[in-house]
């Protein structure tokens, strides 16, 4: 149990104030860690990137219902949508916490973030339950296989994340003397923040665009989500 | 979490079996990289040898299409990302550290796990083999060949899934040498000042971890239609091939260049070696590499000029395909350029490098002729591209991949290959190579298609293809003596001294092979070439240039070898292979994939417990 021994450890508001000393000096001065995470983030990028443009071809060509304008609810996913940014808020806080040594904060603003994600995660759970109550399962048509993929997959990405948040969680309760350091928090935090920037584009296409669309005819399903948002306006 | 590391002793042994099993130096996974990938170059050999075979004579049946089909598929498939791709591997782990004058890699636990993964997932793809079920569908498995009702079987499973883990592998590697190489140059060592190869590999990296998101997207689909009963590809559903094909190609073009700037890189190294003359034009080699990983990504649709795209497409992509040969001319013309002039001293590893130029314009001016949409439908599926495609990639990334082997060797081994057996290898691998796959033009534009089994007579493609599997078994011959000159060197080769060629990159400043902490003290960097103005310097002062500066190994703190990548390894690949097991009850699959995950989380947990060096451990490391 190495962590539980704080003896040989230095004080709390020095070691976390700045960065562990076995960090090494780097040519462009953001460690390894960091520029990986930088260069993941890039990698990801392609991968939803892929993801969102084979939802986009398929979008209106499902050939059997349900279609997105039977089963979408975009109220609900606007609360859940709401949930998962404000866990962005709690993340730069907690990220800051870090960098200012303070972690009994960092332990308070950690469980903040993880009890947002998990909440976004719930209502995505409810949601995919409910789509498959009303008849929409993975093999039904395009639209199911497109989108289950991919908020499947963003919604692995949330989960891994607050796995991680988790483990700096119980690493700073144990261990109050310098671990995690800014640095690790930092790293967590530019993990958290994309895959928030993936669902801001996914809820804008998926569900304010796309939530609209009726069969094959994408035109007349743009127009009907026109003919929606109009409504709520007027 | 802490008590997992607990439980399994820190290995500490830096010889035998284990030592090999846990390590994290660059220069031993660039070891195991290189013979491995040496290992699946010589099973595509093969499978291309039982290809020639078949094709020497109309009307043979010494295999079934069947069987044909699943051999060009996996010939394919292991050339490209079990042979090509970790050789690449293996000159970035062996040089990339030496040349930038580091230690390691950044990550080397990271780093041993690309390795493993790769070796795990090549032979998950190739335990198919063993129950009879092997990929059949093409090296690019089109869809909807793939689905299920057309690929029965789980041939292609083997395939999405093994290349799904290879994917993994490349990608970590990817990372981390991205980072190396950003933030790990030692000091006065700009970017500017890198060598040739470490910005090739700087640009293969950045390429892999673009392109290979996409290719993992794509298999995922694959794999979801094949698993899962999706509909990505199912016409019937209204999916769509072509899909496949355009995130197959977006991917596949940027993997093109992953297989050919890494030789550029090496042969960039060479002809300035051997021409006494600094590479003719440095930042315009470096700016073309670059403007051709641009460039990459935006040519995918050559590949698909047949698929019927329309003619503003088609125009589009044939000005973007031909505009990209202009970066790939530049370097030629440098390398010539670099060569102009020069006290050219023919050793072997120039020959290959000559030999790379050559055969590699040979395929650019090929490439260049299906470029244009038109005249690619003349070409398109036939042996045309067929010889195209091993000009580059046999004329092109094999003989830059030989060339280096040869090169570094010396370095690699501390011992000197034969130059005599080197050279009859090069001669017999030049001329095999163009008996093989010249042949091969003049059959594709007299109609011969690719991918087929065999053809009736009175086509008049029997002497063509005669003459390509004549050449494959010079290509053998030349391979068995590169095989001999390979173990008969490191028995009785001479000591070849820490730098035999006078060469300019840092490598060869270090000890012969290279000791385990690579550079006892970090060098300074003046300027390019770094090592040539190290011994002018020191000539112009009279002195000599010693192998090593004097300073205790015992003081140098190095990673300590480990066991978790080698266990996340295993847990990644059995969730895939998981996936493939078959009882008769399928859904025993999953909760035997699942126990895959089990494992890659206690590997990451292990892992991160553990620290990157073991204090005490070192002392007793470098006696």
């Amino acid at each position: 149990m190495a962590h539980a021994d704080t003896t040989h450890a230095p004080p709390a508001h020095e070691a976390s104030a700045h960065p562990p000393a076995h960090e090494e000096e780097t040519n462009t001065g953001i460690s390894h860690r960091k520029l990986l995470m930088w260069v993941f983030l890039g990698s990801d990028c392609l991968f939803f990137g892929s993801l969102i443009a084979t939802y986009m071809v398929y979008r209106g060509q499902s050939i059997v219902g349900p279609y997105p304008i039977d089963i979408i609810d975009v109220p609900i996913t606007t609360i859940s949508t709401f949930v998962l940014l404000m866990s962005s808020f709690t993340m730069v806080m907690a990220v800051a916490a870090a960098r200012n040594g303070n972690q009994k904060r960092l332990i308070q603003w950690l469980v903040c973030t993880i009890v947002l994600g998990g909440g976004f995660i719930g209502f995505q759970v409810y949601e995919f339950n409910l789509f498959r109550v009303e008849g929409l399962r993975y093999e039904t048509n395009l639209f199911s296989s497109t989108f289950f993929t991919l908020t499947g997959f963003h919604g692995a990405h949330v989960t891994l994340g607050i796995f991680w948040l988790i483990c700096l969680a119980v690493i700073s309760a144990r261990n109050p003397a310098g671990r995690p350091s800014g640095e690790d928090v930092d790293i967590a935090g530019l993990y958290w923040h994309f895959v928030d920037i993936v669902w801001i584009v996914i809820f804008t296409l998926l569900y304010l665009i796309g939530g609209f669309d009726a069969g094959p005819d994408v035109g007349h399903a743009a127009a009907q989500g026109w003919q929606w948002i109009t409504g709520i306006i007027t | 979490m802490v008590t997992i590391t607990g439980v399994i002793p820190r290995p500490n042994t830096y010889t035998g079996l284990w030592s090999w099993l846990t390590t994290v130096d660059h220069k031993r996974i660039g070891a195991l990289y290189g013979f491995s990938a040496f290992f699946f170059f010589m099973v595509g050999g093969i499978e291309a040898g039982i290809m020639r075979l078949q094709l020497a004579t109309s009307d043979a049946s010494l295999v079934s299409a069947d069987w044909f089909n699943a051999m060009f598929t996996m010939h394919g498939t292991t050339m490209i990302f079990m042979a090509i791709m970790p050789f690449g591997a293996t000159f970035f782990n062996f040089l990339v550290p030496l040349m930038i004058g580091a230690r390691d890699v950044a990550f080397p636990r990271l780093n041993a796990f690309s390795y493993w993964t790769f070796l795990f997932g090549a032979l998950l793809m190739h335990a198919g083999f063993l129950i009879g079920q092997v990929p059949d569908a093409g090296w690019f498995s089109y869809a909807n060949l793939t689905a299920a009702p057309f690929s029965e079987g789980k041939g292609l499973d083997f395939w999405a899934l093994s290349l799904q883990v290879l994917g993994v592998a490349s990608l970590a590697a990817g990372f981390n040498f991205v980072v190396t190489i950003i933030n790990m140059r030692a000091p006065g060592m700009s970017l500017m000042r890198m060598p040739v190869f470490v910005w090739m590999t700087l640009v293969t990296s950045i390429l892999l971890v673009l392109a290979f998101p996409i290719i993992t997207v794509a298999l995922i689909e694959l794999t979801a239609d094949r698993q899962f009963g999706a509909n990505f590809f199912n016409t019937a559903a209204g999916g769509d091939p072509i899909l496949w094909q355009h995130l197959f190609w977006l991917f596949g073009h940027p993997e093109v260049y992953i297989l050919i700037l890494p030789a550029m890189g090496v042969v960039s190294e060479i002809i300035p070696t051997y021409s006494r003359k600094p590479l003719f034009g440095y930042p315009v080699v470096v700016f073309s590499g670059i403007v051709i990983a641009i460039m990459s990504w935006a040519v995918w649709s050559h590949h698909m000029f047949t698929v019927g795209l329309g003619a503003i497409a088609n125009s589009v992509f044939t000005i973007t395909t031909m505009l990209i040969a202009v970066p790939t001319g530049v370097k030629i013309f440098n390398w010539i350029g670099t060569m102009w002039q020069g006290s050219i001293d023919l050793k072997t590893p120039m020959l290959m490098a000559i030999g790379f130029v050559a055969l590699f314009i040979v395929g650019g001016l090929s490439g260049v002729s299906h470029a244009v949409s038109p005249s690619d439908f003349q070409q398109q599926d036939t042996y045309y591209i067929v010889a195209h495609i091993h000009y580059v990639l046999f004329g092109g990334a094999i003989f830059g991949i030989f060339a280096g082997i040869y090169y570094w060797y010396p370095k690699i081994t501390g011992k000197m290959y034969h130059e005599t057996l080197g050279q009859v290898h090069f001669w017999l691998m030049f001329i095999g190579m163009n008996l093989t796959f010249f042949p091969m033009h003049y059959a594709g534009l007299n109609g011969m298609p690719r991918r087929i089994y065999t053809y009736a007579e009175g086509f008049g493609w029997e002497f063509m293809n005669l003459l390509a599997t004549i050449g494959y078994f010079v290509i053998v011959i030349s391979l068995l003596v590169f095989i001999h000159n390979f173990f008969r060197s490191l028995k009785k080769g001479e000591e070849a001294g820490h730098d035999p060629w006078d060469a300019p990159t840092l490598e060869w400043s270090i000890s012969s092979p290279p000791p385990v902490y690579n550079f006892a003290e970090i060098p300074v960097v003046k300027g390019q070439d770094a090592y040539w103005i190290t011994k002018r310097e020191a000539e112009a002062r009279g002195e000599t240039v010693p192998a090593e500066p004097h300073v205790d190994p015992s003081t140098i703190h190095m990673p300590s070898p480990s066991y978790w990548p080698l266990i996340t390894s295993f847990g990644v690949v059995w969730i895939a292979g998981g996936l493939l097991i078959d009882f008769g009850w399928d859904y025993i699959r999953f909760p035997i994939s699942f126990i895959g995950g089990l494992i890659t989380i206690i590997g990451v947990i292990g892992w991160s417990n553990e620290p990157a060096a073991e204090e005490h451990h070192e002392a007793e490391a470098h006696h």
